[in-house]
């Protein structure tokens, strides 16, 4: 039994747990659990009124089920809504205080908390479990008036942001996944840059899953007030389990006029076995509003990881002038399965979108681009130009392109270009030729197929990313 | 070096070479010259490694079984082909596969990795040298590339791989007269005592530029005639039926 966990964390780089003690709320939902959220947090009473509101709304929807990927009915009172790592109720003064077992869990992740990231100029919010245990670069930040914390502090010191902001691109009511954040959410970041401001480096995020059974409900704000810029990258691993593990994120970003916000995700969770078993269901909210005039929201996502990815970054393009982007790398093997795209909402006059999307199947997985491009009657001059290309792996795979078009003006200029393509025995041929193995040869095809996202990435994600694409496809060509 | 005894393939059932014999010594230059569909590019398949051919025989490369070894490992060990249609790989920069490629050789052959600075050094000088304008390296592998462009690269990759036996696959077909120069000196320069040379064509014409030591032709998948560079010009004259026949 033992030499066969063994095995099976090779399988998966990331695939251990740290026996850190954890304070759990009881299992289930329900006004009790959302009340011990808010205490434990020490959240004032308009967070829980709006929390509970929220969860009076989630017990009159259902969940959706109108995606590609269906997966087994989930026991919403079998799940933990709350799991700290106990050392954090505490919370450290600096890293020094950090328990060192979580310290040393971020370093088999592969996360240099401390100089690496200060020499690569990143501040790093790190989320483990449901807590954020450590925030550096807060001095540096906040000489130029960036807040960036959890956003469980921001509740509290920042109240009037949050009750103004929070909300506001996916209101509570949105979807099921989306209220049901809105009730039992436990962490997650919030930045606020304010007018004029650069922010001096990458904000960056790491969540990592880490107790049994926990779904993560993360909550992450973002609000670029006028012509301020920030860029922020999220990063993901995740322990291995047997259990499928719910993950039902919702992110905001509002950019006000002549703001941009970039937002990078590469996401790597547990995919599950090569059979299918075991992965982390990833059914996140991501939206970002182009409030202000000439402002612009861009998405950068790769998706490598999780058992079934499922969902859209989208933009609502509500300034005139404003700018939306979706470049997208969504890698499926064995078992996985995706549903992935964007919406982009045009309101506002010359607004202008792009959507890139890159899909890879490989093995028995199967992947959708599912796309809205919507223009409403007011937006004249809009102009979006989409591209979807799918690269499929073996013949047991599956790619598909959902694109919606709803356009109401005639000024409109939409256009949507797909290919689908087979890595070819020629290309194989010539790389092997050169010296290059098969895992060699189909790791930079199939970098080549996505370069036009993968160098939307900031360096130093980058190349993280090129990596993780190939050994995401590892033993994927016999 | 190369010692091919008896060798056939078949793809799909069809025979394409039957019972070729062939023997390379280090450093020697051989020119294989056949009408179309006579096996020419079977055999250059066959050698570097490309699946779906059964082949019995034997074939020996440095005193090791040529046919059990990977493709890769081929190449690692020293075996290049210039290939007839270079194919291309949209999104792969030439010059990032080229450092790949020659960091996976150096590697096997105990070498040291060449860092970006040394390899871009070493185009420069090689590029120079082949009168090959190293713009070409800096776009996409072999995308947009005019035939004469593909051509000269696999000579540019050639000459930087450094390999043992490099086997030319109709390289000189597509070509005008400057675009053959600059191949058939890039071949010239990195002939020495102890890299060989196997050169597929269609036409007399390359071997006005590269003397061969060796002429062969190949009819049917057999070598049907050997000589020196002067059975070259004959051929060109009677043609390959009326050499095959022996006239």
């Amino acid at each position: 039994m033992k030499q066969q966990e063994l095995e099976k964390s090779k399988e998966y780089k990331y695939g251990f747990s740290t026996d850190i003690e954890s304070i759990k709320a009881p299992k289930g939902l329900n006004e009790e659990v959302i009340k011990f959220i808010s205490n434990i947090k020490k959240e004032p009473k308009w967070m829980l009124d709006w929390r509970l509101k929220a969860f009076e709304r989630l017990k009159n929807i259902k969940e959706p089920d109108w995606q590609k990927p269906k997966y087994p009915k989930i026991d919403y009172q079998d799940l933990y809504y709350y799991s700290a790592p106990k050392s954090a109720t505490n919370k450290p003064k600096s890293l020094d205080e950090v328990d060192p077992k979580l310290i040393e869990t971020y370093k088999k992740l592969g996360i240099p908390l401390k100089e690496q990231k200060r020499l690569s100029g990143i501040a790093v919010d790190a989320v483990f479990d449901s807590v954020s245990v450590a925030t550096t670069f807060k001095d540096e930040l906040t000489k130029k008036g960036i807040i960036f914390c959890p956003i469980s502090e921001a509740i509290r010191n920042h109240p009037d942001l949050v009750k103004k902001y929070l909300g506001s691109v996916i209101p509570i009511t949105d979807h099921y996944f989306a209220t049901l954040n809105s009730a039992v959410f436990t962490d997650g970041s919030f930045v606020y840059i304010p007018e004029g401001v650069r922010c001096p480096m990458e904000l960056s995020t790491y969540f990592g899953i880490n107790a049994s059974e926990t779904g993560q409900f993360e909550r992450t704000l973002i609000i670029a007030d006028k012509g301020s810029y920030v860029s922020y990258l999220e990063g993901c691993t995740a322990p291995m389990r047997d259990e499928n593990q719910l993950h039902a994120a919702n992110v905001e970003l509002v950019a006000l006029d002549d703001a941009e916000i970039k937002y990078s995700t590469v996401q790597n969770w547990y995919p599950g076995d090569k059979d299918g078993k075991g992965g982390i269901y990833n059914f996140v909210t991501k939206r970002g509003a182009c409030r202000g005039k000439n402002s612009k929201i861009s998405w950068t996502q790769v998706e490598t990881g999780s058992a079934i990815t499922w969902k859209y970054p989208s933009c609502i393009l509500q300034g005139d002038n404003s700018v939306g982007e979706f470049y997208s790398i969504a890698i499926t093997n064995n078992h996985q399965k995706a549903d992935t795209g964007t919406k982009m909402i045009h309101l506002g006059k010359n607004t202008k979108s792009k959507i890139i999307s890159k899909g890879i199947s490989a093995g028995f997985a199967d992947n959708t681009y599912r796309g809205l491009v919507k223009i409403h009657s007011k937006a004249s001059n809009a102009r979006n130009y989409t591209q979807c290309d799918s690269l499929l792996m073996g013949n047991k795979c599956g790619a598909h392109t959902i694109p919606y078009i709803e356009n109401k003006n005639s000024s409109a200029n939409i256009e949507h270009e797909a290919t689908t393509s087979k890595i070819s025995e020629e290309q194989l041929f010539y790389c092997n030729q050169r010296g290059l193995n098969q895992e060699e040869a189909v790791s930079l095809i199939v970098n080549g197929f996505c370069k036009e996202v993968l160098q939307q990435l900031p360096m130093e994600f980058a190349v993280e990313a090129q990596k993780l694409v190939g050994i995401s496809l590892e033993g994927s060509v016999g | 070096m190369l010692d091919i005894s008896n060798l056939s393939a078949s793809i799909e059932g069809k025979k394409i070479l039957k019972s070729f014999d062939l023997k390379i010594k280090p450093g020697e230059v051989h020119a294989i010259m056949g009408p179309n569909g006579s096996g020419k590019s079977t055999l250059a398949n066959v050698l570097s490694g490309r699946k779906g051919y059964e082949i019995e025989g034997k074939a020996f490369y440095e005193g090791k079984n040529l046919l059990k070894i990977p493709i890769e490992e081929r190449a690692q060990k020293g075996i290049f082909l210039a290939f007839q249609y270079p194919t291309e790989i949209p999104g792969v920069n030439t010059n990032n596969f080229l450092k790949t490629s020659l960091n996976t050789v150096r590697k096997f052959r105990g070498l040291k990795e060449l860092d970006s600075l040394d390899f871009l050094k070493l185009v420069k000088e090689k590029s120079k040298k082949l009168k090959i304008e190293e713009k070409i390296l800096s776009r996409q592998l072999n995308v947009g590339f005019s035939g004469g462009e593909k051509k000269k690269n696999e000579i540019l990759q050639m000459s930087i791989l450094e390999p043992k036996l490099a086997i030319l696959d109709e390289t000189d077909s597509g070509l005008d007269i400057d675009a053959l120069k600059i191949v058939s000196e890039g071949v010239n320069s990195l002939r020495d005592k102890e890299r060989s040379f196997l050169i597929i064509t269609h036409y007399q014409r390359l071997l006005n530029y590269i003397k061969p030591d060796f002429v062969h032709v190949l009819v049917n998948g057999k070598i049907v005639k050997t000589g020196c560079s002067d059975l070259a010009e004959e051929l060109e004259k009677d043609g390959y039926e009326g050499v095959a026949t022996g006239k």
